[in-house]
């Protein structure tokens, strides 16, 4: 029999790898901690909502086992029993045959319809745990802190929902009810051998052992090579993704030879890896089919002996039964070591996954929170009605009374120290003081602190000393989300999702109607290139906006942000290089967007820090220097460096 | 007519693709070779052994002849052994016929694509380039490991097993015949709507993995937003959809394990009361019966096998097609017959310049004529698209010119060797990468043989130097893969000094200072100015400060030269150049202080 025979029809499910040098299927047994708890942990999930269909399942394939054990038996005693009586008979009689036939055939199609029936269950048990543990993963992955997505790859995040379940669906929906499988016939087998011959069933054990010890050391033989061939391909994979994002440098420095070169080199080590651990992989197969045959024929030596001198009490018909009952031992012993295999590679998979449910998600204990209001005689009342007036709703427990404060957006910075770690601080003493509606511009070199200070004001990260406090309030005790819908934000590297234009600025605000988008993008100074899109404000973005030109993508997300319609502005003002044109375009956008509110900018523009209210020079984490424009100029700093350019190229002015 | 022309094509196509694979395997081909032959060798030491079983079973044990038995026995060790030998043959030579054919793929998709120029760079993505390396390439070796071990096999196994079993009993075998047809006929009906479901689920997939995707990396934005349960709803909708995919697809597949049961169990419940009738008329022996049913499993399982083997060529059909046209992209610049081999002078000159990256009629640049005396500095200007990058890309014929001609030290650039010509003429693109590796690797890509000395130099000129110095290891400083670990002004001036290294006569920089902060930019134009007064310089910028003391400047309007002047001289002939002057000047200049890390 084919030793290659894949399970269950076309490998069906397995998700697009996720990149190159995603984790393969195949491979040496990963090294996986505590696998009891994870796997009770992930049978917990699928019991919690199918213990029904479970329970039918196992039942299933019990009965399919049973029939087709029945099927062996009936085989074997097919002649004996029935057809042997007949020979030579005057008038054979048929019918005790037909009656066994139509019996045996009963079992038969009731085995299959059971084996449908649990394939079919199990379809239900596996996609819907799967889904189940996919959304429970998205969930909790929206609420972890940006802190989570700063120090974990995004490709392996990517990974776990593709490879990581994809293993799971493996494991859930082939693995186990066949591990099942092979474990109900190997103990049904088992016991028919023993009943029929307990000498031979040990010499059949011996073999099995003979098998599972090469097995073993064939996998370990070929899993060194495994590693090999997966560190190779890494490396190779790696090596091909860097050279074809560079290929046009490679051209220009004619560097195409040694490129090769060492292309070349790589390819070599993966192909020597490669057919190393392919070659040990596919000599299982064959390995253990032919020490299966050996097995057979040492059981018909051994029980042909012992039959012949009548020791033991077995007979020639016992015999031939035993020997076919040998021949379907080996096959599930074989496929229990495979499954194990990959059970095994699930449970890795199982890890990554809870240890993502498992992190800790971003703590809110903020209890202040952003309600409509209407001035009534001059207090501040909650309401239901869409005001256009928010205030913050303040509950104080010591005193049981509820205060409201207006929202206007003023926001202060009180001897403030952050760092991303508690080792290393990175932002030092920040004292500042924003009235509503002022500008504030932080300037400063690169790795200065600009946009960590602004990562602060909406928690992004929160502070370890000191105290920020919006309209008065401490933000620690204000709720997040309450907190962030206050605040805009245009980020330097604008992100849009795959969506229409008009859906990209509703993400400011869901339910804005037709003619808020078009106000939004009108003052973005958006609308008139989506006008001049295909299909305009219903054309559809794809990859990050990847068809719009730079310039429209900021002009999109400054859009986004006018919609949100926040009393305060968190703006990171882009260097890309967009032509002078389109930049006065953006920057009139911008201001229009800044007029009348609280707005932090880090800023690079010229204008942008000579309309500022105050300036912020930072400098290592410090602020260094504060002021107007022309405070700063007088003072000949370092802000009066940066403005003047040339500082360097003409000292001392 | 029309239909069957197509088909034709269809099939013409098909053929010159398995060509162009085919051609690769090179060094393997008696690997490929002896692959089935010991897989067949091994199939039929297989089938010999039910054979020999039945005969061990009829004249041995039921016979109780224990001399029968060990000789049978021993006939069945040696064909096992046989078997054994041709398995590992087989697992063998294939392993290393299906490794090598994809090392040789590899290899070769490689090797073409370095010869690729700009214009075939540009028709694949980087990342569709690194798929058909990557995943393409593996896809294929699995096919082609399963085609060799299998696609012989499995078909000879069923042929073996069928011929054997007529040979005992043509009549009960006819019952095979009539179970494989009907086999057939239900695999047919089911795969390939499985496979349609497996292709939906497959792109609802994709979008599921884009949408999570694009969270990742936008996260601030949704936090910002507090758009959480805007997110989990979207993603719980494709998520809903996989599954109802996934369940569609797989309630068909799950039909093929029954329907192998009961054809199976039909066919030995047929058998055996046909042939217990047979029996008794004294038509057939009872080990006959046995090897008969033996060979049940053995024909139906390797149909189903057949099957398999069917959908997964098909699967990689995709990725076979996609290599093959790596494999048969021809670069569109080809090296002259006798080469020019030195670049006398750094001149520049265009004479009736049109260019278009694809159709004629759509032209980027146009009417293009100018002439740049070497030594000269050259300041370029122009709004996003006006092509400013496309007019300096033809001067290292990164790109060849539609029409005209294009003169470097007084030839045209087409009758250079390319490799001097790009020597002689360093380019520092507006996309620039760096490579894993330390900054003296990084460096060296300009000049192989530049000692350390010479590299600090160049960084000097570049003021990159200042900030080296200041790195723990200096020049040895690891450079992560795509210069991940240095900020983009260090990454501009890291790659100005990998250019000068080449000491070219023409030096172009394509927006190469952008992120670098204006006093420095000012340091870097004095030192060129200063250190390689005889090198061509051609500076792209969108600060006029930066061409503003260049000898010329050229202002590019929607593929066409507008103005060409001194800045003084534009000041006063071109509004373009006026507008952008003043803009930059009064209010909304560039205050950029992003590079002024040093």
């Amino acid at each position: 029999m084919a030793n290659e025979r894949p399970m269950n029809g076309p490998k069906p499910g397995g998700p697009p790898p996720g990149g190159p040098g995603g984790r393969g299927p195949r491979g040496p047994r990963p090294k996986v901690e505590n696998p009891g708890k994870l796997f009770k942990r992930l049978m917990g999930y699928i019991f919690k909502e199918y213990k029904l269909q479970l329970i039918i399942v196992v039942f299933c394939i019990f009965f399919g086992v049973f029939a087709s054990l029945q099927g062996t038996m009936f085989t074997q005693t097919l002649i004996d029993e029935y057809i042997m009586p007949l020979i030579g008979a005057q008038n054979p009689d048929f019918s005790k045959l037909a009656s066994a036939i139509i019996r045996v055939g009963i079992i038969y199609a009731m085995g299959a319809l059971s084996t449908y029936l649990y394939n079919r269950l199990m379809i239900f048990v596996s996609q819907g745990t799967l889904k189940d543990i996919r959304n429970e993963m998205f969930q909790k992955m929206q609420s972890l802190p940006i802190k989570y997505f700063d120090t974990h790859a995004h490709g392996d995040i990517m990974s776990t929902y593709t490879n990581d379940i994809d293993t799971l669906r493996q494991m859930i929906s082939q693995s186990m009810p066949q591990l099942l499988n092979s474990a109900i016939t190997i103990i049904g087998v088992l016991a028919s051998m023993i009943y029929l011959s307990v000498p031979l069933t040990l010499v059949t054990l011996v073999m099995v052992f003979v098998m599972l010890f090469v097995t073993k050391n064939a996998i370990g033989l070929s899993g060194g090579y495994f590693v090999k061939q997966q560190k190779a391909l890494g490396e190779v994979n790696g090596y091909i993704e860097e050279m074809m994002e560079g290929q046009k440098v490679v051209k220009v420095f004619c560097h195409e030879e040694e490129s090769k070169e060492r292309f070349n080199k790589l390819n070599d080590e993966l192909f020597d890896s490669a057919y190393n651990a392919n070659q040990f992989g596919n000599m299982l197969g064959p390995i253990n089919a032919q020490l299966g045959n050996v097995s057979y024929v040492i059981c018909a030596c051994v029980g042909g002996l012992l039959a012949l001198n009548g020791v033991g009490g077995l007979t020639l018909g016992g015999l031939a039964s035993f020997l076919s009952l040998n021949k379907s031992f080996n096959m599930p012993i074989n496929q229990i070591s495979q499954q194990f295999n990959s059970i095994i590679m699930a449970l890795a998979g199982a890890d990554r996954i809870f240890k993502l449910i498992d992190e800790e998600p971003e703590k809110d204990e903020g209890y202040v929170t952003l309600v409509n209001a209407e001035i009534v005689n001059g207090e501040i009342k909650e309401t239901k009605k869409r005001t256009h007036i928010w205030a913050w709703k303040h509950y104080h427990k010591d005193s049981d009374t509820t205060t409201y404060t207006l929202l206007e957006g003023r926001v202060e910075f009180d001897d403030v120290d952050f760092g991303y770690t508690d080792e290393k601080m990175v932002l030092h003493n920040i004292e500042m003081f924003a009235e509503p509606g002022q500008k504030i511009a932080f300037v400063g070199s690169t790795g200065a602190g600009k946009t960590t200070i602004t990562n602060l004001i909406n928690r992004f990260y929160d502070i370890q000393d000191g105290k920020i406090r919006y309209d008065g309030i401490n933000i620690n005790k204000i709720k997040k989300s309450d907190l962030r819908r206050s605040l805009g934000i245009v980020l330097q590297d604008t992100h849009l999702f795959t969506a229409t234009v008009k859906e990209n600025i509703c993400y400011g605000k869901l339910d804005a109607t037709d003619e808020e988008v078009y106000a939004a993008a009108k003052l973005a100074n958006a609308h008139e290139f989506i006008e001049h899109l295909p299909q305009g404000y219903d054309t559809l973005l794809t990859g990050d906006g990847a068809n719009l030109s730079q310039g429209q993508r900021q002009l999109l997300a400054i859009a986004r942000a006018a919609i949100a319609d926040p009393p305060a502005l968190i703006l990171d003002e882009a260097t890309s290089s967009i032509d002078t044109r389109t930049e006065k375009i953006i920057q009139d956008g911008m201001d229009k967007l800044m007029s009348g509110r609280t707005t932090f900018v880090i800023a690079h523009r010229l204008s942008t820090v000579k309309n500022s209210n105050c300036i912020m020079v930072l400098e290592q984490g410090r602020i260094i220097e504060r002021g107007t424009h022309d405070e700063l100029i007088e003072k000949q700093g370092k802000y009066y460096q940066l403005y003047t350019g040339n500082a360097i190229a003409q000292p001392e002015g | 007519m029309e239909w069957k022309h197509e088909e034709n094509e269809k099939e013409r196509k098909k053929n010159s693709m398995l060509k162009t694979l085919g051609a690769q395997i090179k060094e393997f081909k008696k690997d490929s070779f002896i692959t089935p032959v010991f897989m067949i060798l091994e199939v039929i030491m297989e089938m010999i052994i039910p054979l020999l079983m039945a005969s061990l079973i009829d004249y041995g044990v039921n016979a109780g002849d224990m001399n029968h038995i060990l000789k049978t026995g021993g006939i069945m060790i040696v064909v096992a052994l046989v078997g054994l030998f041709a398995g590992i043959m087989g697992a063998k030579y294939g392993a290393r016929a299906s490794t090598g054919f994809a090392r040789n793929l590899r290899k070769a998709m490689f090797e073409n694509i370095q010869t690729f120029s700009f214009a075939n760079i540009d028709k694949y993505s980087s990342s569709s380039l690194i798929t058909r390396l990557t995943t393409d390439v593996t896809n294929i070796q699995n096919a082609y490991q399963m085609m060799l071990r299998m696609a012989f096999r499995a078909p000879i196994s069923m042929i073996v097993a069928m011929v054997m079993a007529f040979s005992i009993n043509a009549k009960l075998a006819s019952v095979y015949l009539i179970a494989v047809a009907i086999l057939a006929v239900a695999i047919g009906i089911i795969m390939p709507r499985a496979n349609k479901y497996f292709k939906q689920m497959f792109e609802k997939y994709d979008a599921l993995n884009n949408s999570v995707q694009e969270n990742v990396s936008a996260i601030r934005v949704v936090k910002a937003y507090v758009r959480e349960e805007y997110e989990k709803k979207k993603f719980g909708k494709a998520s809903e959809d996989i599954y109802d995919m996934s369940v569609r697809a797989e309630k068909l597949i799950i039909l093929n394990s029954p329907l192998m049961q009961f054809t199976s169990y039909a066919c030995i419940l047929l058998i055996s009361w046909l042939g217990a009738q047979m029996i008794v008329a004294e038509g057939l022996t009872t080990g006959e019966l046995m090897s008969l049913l033996t060979y049940c499993m053995n024909i139906l399982m390797n149909i189903m096998m057949v099957s398999m083997i069917f959908v997964m060529l098909t699967m990689s059909y995709a990725a076979a097609k996609r290599i093959a046209e790596v494999l048969n992209e021809k670069s569109d610049l080809q090296n002259p017959e006798n080469p020019i081999m030195e670049v006398s002078d750094g001149s520049i000159e265009f004479k009736d310049v049109l260019f278009s990256y694809g159709e004629a009629d759509k032209a980027v640049l146009r009417d293009v004529n100018l002439k740049i005396n070497t030594g000269d500095t050259v300041g370029i200007i122009g709004g996003t698209g006006s092509s400013k990058s496309s007019l300096v890309n033809l001067i290292s014929r990164l790109y060849d010119v539609t029409s005209g001609e294009l003169l470097v030290g007084g030839h045209n650039v087409k009758e250079y060797d390319m490799e001097v010509l790009r020597n002689e003429v360093a380019v520092v693109l507006q996309k620039n990468v760096l490579f894993s590796g330390t900054i003296l690797e990084n460096l060296r890509w300009g000049n192989k043989e530049a000692t350390e000395e010479e590299c600090r130099r160049a960084c000097e000129l570049a003021c990159a130097d200042e900030f080296i110095q200041r790195m723990p290891e200096k020049y040895n400083t690891y450079i992560e893969q795509g210069g991940t670990n240095v900020s983009g002004g260090q990454k501009q001036r890291l790659c100005i000094a990998r250019a000068l290294l080449k000491k070219p006569k023409i030096l172009i920089l394509d927006d190469s200072t952008s992120a670098v902060d204006t006093a420095t930019d000012a340091k870097i134009r004095k030192a060129f100015a200063e250190e390689i007064p005889n090198t061509t310089k051609l500076i792209i910028a969108q600060r006029v400060s930066s061409v503003q003391h260049a000898d010329k400047i050229i202002v590019m309007d929607h593929g066409r030269i507008s103005a060409v002047g001194t800045h003084d001289e534009l000041l006063i002939t071109s509004d373009i150049y006026k507008e952008v002057f003043e803009s930059q000047t009064q209010g909304s200049g560039d205050f950029d202080e992003n590079g002024g890390d040093n």
